[in-house]
C-alpha cells in the first residue's frame, strides 16, 4: 500500500530520475551539461506542447489520433500567411485558429454522431493531413524568416532570456493547463467524465459541450506545437510530425494518465516527454543506433503501464 | 438440494433451505426481494458455493465448482437478462462454448442440425439456424437460450423471471412450451412474482422468506392471499423514524406516463413511495422525471416550470436523483468522496470558475459529519468505501446542492442495516419542517422493499406493467395489499 502510494506519486520522476542516471553513467558528466539539459528541454518542447492538451482528452476518457496531422497543418498555415507578408504573429495565430477548428470539428463529430473518438480521430488523421497536403500543393513552403523561427533557437546563440523563448511557452501553458484540470470547474468536469461519464450526466455535467470544448482546446495546442515544429523547420512542411500522435500518448501514459480515463496530471505528462527524450538523446550522443532507441523506449512504455496496472491493483479491478 | 447455507460477511442469505424438483415437473420459486431466490438459483447454477447443505442430482452428490460444471451435469440457468451473443447467428449461439468441431474447424452443417433439431423439440422450427440473434424479438431471442439449455442435454432448467419481458401473447407460448418441455421430462424452476402465473404454469410452489423455507405446496389449490401471507410472515420489528411532517404546496406533478396512469402530485413535507416490481416501470419514470431517458408521453411540472428538462436544468430547479446503479452511474468511483458529492455543483467553492481544494474539502467533511459517512477523509476514492458508505456518498450529493425534491430510486438496496437506519431518519428529517423559513423539502421514493415504504412514506403508489397507479395514504395499506397489487392480482384482495 505504501510502496504503491509512493509509485502513483513519484513514478514518473523515479522513472526519469533513474533513466537519466544511467545515461549520465554511460555518456559521461557533460550529458548534465547546462547546454545538454536545454537541448533536452528544446527536444521536449513539441512533443510536451501537444501533451499538454492531451493530458486533458485522455483525464476526460478520449483520445485523439490526430495531433500529427494538425501540427503538419499549422505549419503550413503558418508559411502559407507569412509569404503574404503578414505579421509572424497573425501567422502564428492563424495556425493555432485552423488547428482549433480541426478540434472543433473533431468535438462535434464525437459528441454528434456518438462515434468512439478512436474512429473519429482516425478518420481526422487522414482528413487533416490530406488537407494540409492540399493546401500546400503537397511540397514546403518556403517562408521569410521571422523571429518566429528564433522560438527555439538556444540560448547559447541569443535565443529567448535565459531559456529558449518556445520553452517559456511551454512553461506557461503547462502551468495553465494544469490550473485548468485541477482548480477549475471545467477541469473538475473533465476528470469526472473521465471517471464515470454516466455519474457526470447524471450530476448536471454538460457532457457534450465539455467535450468539445476539450477537443478544440487539445487541437489548439496542437497547433501551438506546429508553432514550433515551424520555429524548428522554418517551412511549412505537410508531411511533418507523421505519427507524432504516438509519442505524445505515450508521453501521458507514462506520466500516469490511463486510457480510460478520470486520471492524468500535466506535471506527470511532462516528465514523461521529457523522459522519452533523455532516452533519444542518451542514446544518440551514446552513439547507439537508431534501432536501439526505438526499443528501449517501447520498453518504458510498456513498463510504464505494467507498473500503472499493478499499483491498480490495490483497488481489485 | 438440502439445508442449503450461504452467508456474505454477517448477512446470511440463506439459513438452511430444502428444494426438490422431480423429473417431468414445473416448481414455483417465490419469495420477496431478498428472499434468497437468486442466492439459492446462484449455488444451484454453481456460481456460488454454499457455506453448508448438500445438493444432489439424479440420486448422485452434486458439487459444481463453477457454471461450467454446472452445465454439463446438465443444470442450466435463464437469466432475466438474455446471455446471447447478438452478432451471432441462431445456430453460432446454440452451440457456443461446445461447437461441433474436427481439427479446430467447426462442422457448420452439424451445428445446423443441431440448431434445428433443438428448436423443432421446443415447437418452434420456424425459427431460421442462419438467422442473426438480434434479428430476433425478446420472445424469440429467449427461445434460443432454451434451446441451448437443450442442446447442451439439460436436465433441470432454472427460468429466472422469464416473462417480465415478454407481451401477453409471448408468455402464453412460453407456458406451453414449459409444458412441452415438462411432459418431456425435465425439471423446471420457475421464478416469478406474478402469482397468476405460477398458478398457470407450475405444479408446485415453494416460498422462501428471508433465507428460510416459509411454505410449499400444490399450486392448484394456493390462492394468490395464501402464498402472499406465507411470503410476508409476522412483520419484523423495524423502526422508522417519523418526525411531525406538515403537508406543503405542491412541488411536482405527473400526469399521463403510460395508458390507464393515475396523476400523481408530490408536495413540499412529505414522502411518497412507488411500490413494484423490478421492470415495472418505476426506474424509467424517475429518470423520465429527470431528464435521464428521453420522454414519449406525459406531463411534469417541477414548481413552477413545465416540461421535460435535462439533468443539469433539473439541478438547477432544486431537484436532485439517486441512481440505484450507485456502481455503474451514482457514483464515479475513482475519484474521492470530496469530487463525487460537490460533482453536481462546484459553484461556490472559490471564486468564479475556480474550484480550490480547501473550500471542497470543508464542505465536503461537513456531508461526511452530518450523512456519518465513515471514511478515511474527503480525499479517500469512493471505491473504497462499504457499499452503505457509498450510498451515503450518493446521497449526500443532493444534501450538498440542497434540493427541494429528491427523487430516490432503491436508496437502501444491497446495504448493512446500520446505514439503512441512517438513510431512514436521514430522509424523516428531511421532509420534516426545517423551521428557519425554509420551506419543507419533498421526497419520492421508488423502493421493492415493501416495510420501508410503509414505514417512510406518507402515500404510496403502485406501478404495475408501466402503469402507475394512484397514490393512497400509507395507513391504509399494508404488505399484503401492496404484493397483491404489484403483481397484478388486485381483484384477489
Amino acid at each position: 500500500m505504501r510502496a504503491r502510494e509512493l509509485l502513483t506519486r513519484g513514478g514518473p520522476v523515479l522513472g526519469l530520475v533513474l533513466v537519466s542516471a544511467f545515461f549520465g553513467v554511460l555518456v559521461g558528466p557533460q550529458f548534465f551539461s547546462p547546454g545538454n539539459l536545454e537541448l533536452i528541454a528544446r527536444q521536449t518542447a513539441i512533443v510536451g506542447t501537444a501533451a499538454l492538451g492531451m493530458t486533458l482528452i485522455i483525464a476526460a476518457a478520449g483520445i485523439d489520433l490526430s495531433v500529427g496531422s494538425v501540427i503538419s497543418l499549422s505549419t503550413v498555415v503558418i508559411a502559407l500567411v507569412l509569404r503574404r507578408a503578414a505579421s509572424p504573429a497573425a501567422a502564428a495565430a492563424l495556425g493555432v485558429g485552423a488547428a482549433a477548428l480541426c478540434g472543433l470539428a473533431t468535438g462535434l463529430l464525437v459528441t454528434g454522431l456518438r462515434v468512439v473518438p478512436f474512429i473519429v480521430t482516425l478518420g481526422m488523421m487522414l482528413l487533416v493531413r490530406g488537407a494540409a497536403k492540399g493546401l500546400a500543393d503537397e511540397r514546403r513552403i518556403e517562408a521569410p524568416v521571422t523571429w518566429l523561427n528564433d522560438l527555439l533557437r538556444t540560448h547559447a546563440l541569443g535565443g529567448g532570456i535565459l531559456l529558449p523563448t518556445g520553452i517559456w511557452i511551454l512553461i506557461v501553458m503547462a502551468l495553465l493547463v494544469a490550473g485548468v484540470l485541477r482548480y477549475t470547474r471545467f477541469g473538475r468536469h473533465l476528470l469526472a467524465i473521465g471517471s464515470n461519464e454516466r455519474t457526470a450526466r447524471l450530476c448536471g455535467v454538460r457532457v457534450e459541450a465539455c467535450k468539445i470544448a476539450v477537443y478544440t482546446i487539445s487541437a489548439a495546442l496542437a497547433g501551438l506545437a506546429g508553432v514550433m515544429q515551424f520555429a524548428k523547420l522554418s517551412v511549412g512542411d505537410p508531411t511533418v510530425a507523421v505519427g507524432l500522435e504516438l509519442d505524445v500518448i505515450a508521453a501521458v501514459i507514462i506520466g500516469g494518465g490511463s486510457l480510460l480515463g478520470g486520471r492524468g496530471t500535466v506535471f506527470g505528462t511532462l516528465v514523461g516527454a521529457v523522459l522519452m527524450t533523455v532516452i533519444q538523446i542518451g542514446c544518440s550522443q551514446r552513439g547507439l543506433p537508431n534501432w536501439v532507441q526505438q526499443i528501449v523506449t517501447g520498453g518504458v512504455i510498456v513498463a510504464a503501464v505494467a507498473l500503472d496496472r499493478w499499483r491498480q491493483g490495490a483497488h481489485g479491478a | 438440494m438440502r439445508g442449503i447455507r450461504k452467508a456474505f460477511g454477517a448477512t446470511v442469505a440463506l439459513d438452511g433451505v430444502d428444494l426438490e424438483v422431480a423429473p417431468g415437473e414445473v416448481c414455483a420459486l417465490v419469495g420477496q426481494n431478498g428472499a434468497g431466490k437468486s442466492t439459492l438459483m446462484a449455488i444451484l447454477a454453481g456460481a456460488l458455493a454454499p457455506d453448508g447443505g448438500e445438493m444432489s442430482l439424479d440420486g448422485a452428490a452434486y458439487r459444481p465448482r463453477n457454471p461450467l460444471e454446472a452445465r454439463r451435469a446438465g443444470v442450466q440457468m435463464i437469466y432475466q437478462e438474455l446471455s446471447l451473443a447478438p452478432h451471432l447467428s441462431v445456430a453460432e449461439n446454440v452451440v457456443l462454448g461446445m461447437e461441433p468441431a474436427r481439427l479446430g474447424l467447426m462442422r457448420r452443417r452439424e451445428a445446423r442440425e443441431r440448431t434445428r433439431r433443438a428448436l423443432a423439440q421446443l415447437g418452434h422450427p420456424e425459427i431460421a439456424p442462419e438467422a442473426p440473434v438480434s434479428a430476433l424479438s425478446v420472445a424469440g431471442q429467449q427461445l434460443v437460450e432454451i434451446a441451448r439449455a437443450l442442446a447442451v442435454g439439460c436436465r433441470v432448467l432454472v427460468l429466472d423471471e422469464p416473462t417480465s419481458s415478454l407481451a401477453q401473447d409471448d408468455a402464453r407460448r412460453l407456458f406451453e412450451l414449459l409444458a412441452r418441455l415438462k411432459a418431456q421430462g425435465h425439471a423446471i424452476v420457475y421464478i416469478s412474482h406474478f402469482l397468476e402465473e405460477v398458478k398457470q404454469v407450475s405444479d408446485r410452489f415453494v416460498v422462501l422468506r428471508d433465507g428460510r423455507n416459509a411454505g410449499a405446496g400444490p399450486a392448484a389449490d394456493a390462492s394468490p392471499r395464501e402464498i402472499v401471507a406465507m411470503m410476508v410472515g409476522s412483520a419484523v420489528g423495524e423502526v422508522y423514524p417519523r418526525s411531525p411532517r406538515r403537508r406543503g404546496e405542491p412541488i411536482l406533478e405527473l400526469a399521463g406516463f403510460g395508458p390507464g396512469s393515475a396523476p400523481l402530485t408530490l408536495h413540499r413535507g412529505e414522502v411518497v413511495g412507488i411500490a413494484g416490481l423490478l421492470g415495472a416501470g418505476r426506474t424509467h419514470l424517475l429518470r423520465s422525471v429527470f431528464g435521464l431517458e428521453p420522454v414519449r408521453e406525459g406531463r411534469i411540472r417541477v414548481k413552477s416550470v413545465q416540461g421535460f428538462h435535462s439533468p443539469a436544468r433539473r439541478w438547477r430547479q432544486g431537484v436532485g436523483f439517486l441512481s440505484e446503479d450507485r456502481k455503474d452511474e451514482g457514483l464515479a468511483l475513482g475519484l474521492s468522496v470530496a469530487d463525487n458529492v460537490t460533482m453536481s455543483r462546484l459553484a461556490g467553492l472559490g471564486p468564479a470558475p475556480l474550484v480550490l481544494p480547501g473550500p471542497q474539502d470543508a464542505a465536503a467533511a461537513r456531508l461526511i459529519e452530518r450523512v456519518a459517512i465513515r471514511c478515511r477523509g474527503p480525499r479517500q476514492p469512493v471505491r473504497e468505501l462499504s457499499g452503505g458508505n457509498q450510498q451515503k456518498v450518493a446521497l449526500a450529493r443532493l444534501l450538498h446542492h440542497d434540493v427541494d425534491v429528491l427523487l430516490l430510486d432503491e436508496p437502501t438496496r444491497g446495504i448493512d442495516v446500520a446505514s439503512k437506519a441512517q438513510i431512514y431518519a436521514l430522509v424523516d428529517a428531511l421532509v420534516a419542517d426545517p423551521g428557519e423559513g425554509r420551506p419543507a423539502r419533498a421526497v419520492l421514493l421508488v423502493s421493492s422493499y415493501f416495510p420501508e415504504l410503509l414505514g417512510l412514506c406518507d402515500r404510496i403508489a403502485v406501478m404495475c406493467r408501466r402503469r402507475l397507479g394512484e397514490a393512497r395514504p400509507a395507513s391504509d395499506l399494508d404488505e399484503h395489499r401492496l404484493i397483491l397489487e404489484a403483481a397484478g392480482t388486485e381483484g384477489a384482495a
